[in-house]
């Protein structure tokens, strides 16, 4: 089948990977949000959600349901592209992400080989970096869109927070990458396959790269981009209905493809721990599939961990935040550059 | 035609287009929204021509980092129409001449260059934009021009520290 000098079917496969890793990451996120909730309704000794369905399983179909079905309000002085703009791009940059993370092993269907990886790419992380400075645009454009000094003030905030915490987790990743000595993400996966997780030797990396992903999906203790109780609300403040939705939505799409970025970094990706993969390849596709399996119990952690976080911790001030990314994250992480660059040269020797 | 073909037209197509309107928007921040569909399609050029770090970088630097500056800019000065200075028709259509002119020397040079008009541009193959090749290329051939920069980056950087403390 080829056209146009196009593998059709290559493109069908891939069409078909792309709609199951949105779908699922969808799907993930809308039980993020009830997982969320009977976190919070956990640490702090109460039931939670329970009235939709058994234990309440249905509650984010209520909630999307509820806010598809309320009134959509655009400020008469805004700018209506862009205020539909902006929480459709901040939905989009988060959903791009999913394209460079290798889900699991190769699977065997209809007689072809098919990566569980959209497009392995050799500059992997560095696509991911593009892909999150992107997300600055759905905060300012949403914010300075609706026309409201609150709104461009807190999408100022927020993007100043994103920019600064972009730095500090692209120097812990060099540190990382100085030992993988690749930018493709499959590659690093199957480093730490055939050795160690990459924790192991950069726990300070893993360390840095997990408070800024903290940071870059706006969650607690970082989460001054939303202050809704002190801060009047954020860049969001005029959305309402399911725009807002998309852009609080967009947060836990953001959650789920960190963790599943800082998985595939640092704790082996689909790698099964203690485990022998090479010695099992008589498994065939179950092996795949028991990989996905493990990148899925790496990631729920991840998100649990996110949301410990969030009802742990209190929010920081501003300065603190901004003292604690270019201060003390960004020297760190230059430190743990160094150190690593000087080992990996007397290594070698 | 094949796909690589198709896909350089519409990606020329779309870096003209946006090009436009950049100058021809009312709205500067429309400018800017368009600047970085510019920049978009030029990172499509350098994938067709098999420079997928180009291509990143380019996206990370000036559609990531540059562009967004320039937002915080001119979503804080606020500007519309009414507050941008107003030109007399004389000096625009002085303008107009120039540019003509500008453009008149510009496409005859290209036109006469031999290295141009011999020289083809490589699709989907050579590996020289690839990050491997372009990192030996940087750290071996061009490593004192390439540190030059990055000293006139620190110094850039340790200046507008100095703006920023000035009370």
């Amino acid at each position: 089948m080829y056209l146009l000098t196009v593998d059709w079917i290559l493109l069908l496969e891939k069409l078909i990977l792309i709609a199951i890793v949105v779908m699922a990451s969808l799907l993930v996120a809308m039980y993020s949000t009830y997982a969320e909730r009977k976190i919070a309704a956990f640490m702090q000794d109460r039931i939670g959600p329970n009235r939709a369905g058994p234990f309440g399983i249905l509650q984010p179909l209520a909630d999307g349901g509820k806010l598809f079905f309320k009134e959509e309000i655009i400020p008469n002085h805004s700018n209506k592209i862009l205020f539909i703009l902006g929480p459709s791009l901040a939905m989009l940059t988060a959903m791009m992400t999913c394209a460079v993370v290798p889900w699991s092993g190769d699977i065997n269907l209809f007689g072809r080989t098919i990566p569980l990886q959209i497009a392995d790419v050799n500059i992997g992380i560095l696509y991911v970096f593009a892909v999150v400075s992107l997300g600055v645009y759905g905060i300012m454009i949403g914010g300075w869109s609706s026309n409201n000094k609150f709104s461009l003030l807190a999408a100022l905030r927020g993007a100043s927070q994103v920019i600064s915490y972009e730095l500090a987790m692209g120097l812990s990743l060099i540190a990382l990458l100085m030992m993988t000595g690749s930018l493709s993400l499959k590659t690093i996966v199957e480093q730490q396959m055939a050795s160690h997780w990459n924790v192991l030797y950069q726990p300070l990396a893993f360390l840095i790269f997990f408070v800024c992903a903290l940071a870059e999906c706006n969650r607690t203790p970082f989460d001054l981009a939303e202050a809704e109780s002190e801060l009047n609300m954020g860049y969001h403040q005029e959305y309402s209905s399911m725009k807002l939705g998309f852009y609080l939505f967009a947060e836990y799409v953001n959650m789920f493809i960190s963790s599943a970025i800082m998985a595939t970094l640092f704790f082996g990706g689909y790698d099964i721990p203690f485990f022998n993969e090479s010695a099992h390849t008589d498994w065939g596709n179950w092996l795949a599939v028991a990989g996905i399996v493990c990148f899925m119990i790496k990631i729920s952690i991840f998100i649990f961990v996110f949301m410990w976080i969030r009802w742990t911790v209190p929010r920081f001030r501003y300065d603190q935040l901004m003292n604690l990314g270019w201060k003390k994250l960004i020297p760190l992480a230059l430190a743990n550059m160094l150190v690593t660059g000087a080992v990996i040269l007397w290594m070698h020797k | 035609m094949t796909a690589t073909e198709i896909l350089f037209w519409l990606l020329s197509a779309l870096a003209l287009f946006s090009a436009v309107m950049v100058l021809i928007s009312k709205n500067p921040v429309h400018s800017v929204l368009w600047l970085i569909v510019v920049f978009f399609s030029i990172s499509g050029h350098y994938i067709l021509l098999n420079a997928q770090f180009l291509a990143i970088v380019n996206l990370i630097v000036y559609a990531g980092a540059i562009m967004v500056l320039f937002l915080f800019v001119i979503m804080l000065m606020n500007l519309n129409s009414n507050t941008e200075p107003q030109r007399n028709s004389l000096v625009k259509l002085a303008g107009v001449v120039a540019g003509c002119l500008l453009l008149t020397v510009m496409v005859s040079a290209v036109r006469s260059a031999g290295e141009i008009s011999k020289s083809q541009a490589v699709m989907n193959e050579g590996d020289i934009g690839l990050i491997q090749n372009i990192g030996k290329v940087l750290f071996t051939d061009y490593v004192v021009p390439f540190e030059i920069s990055s000293v006139l980056f620190l110094s850039a950087m340790v200046g507008a520290v100095v703006i920023g403390k000035k009370e």
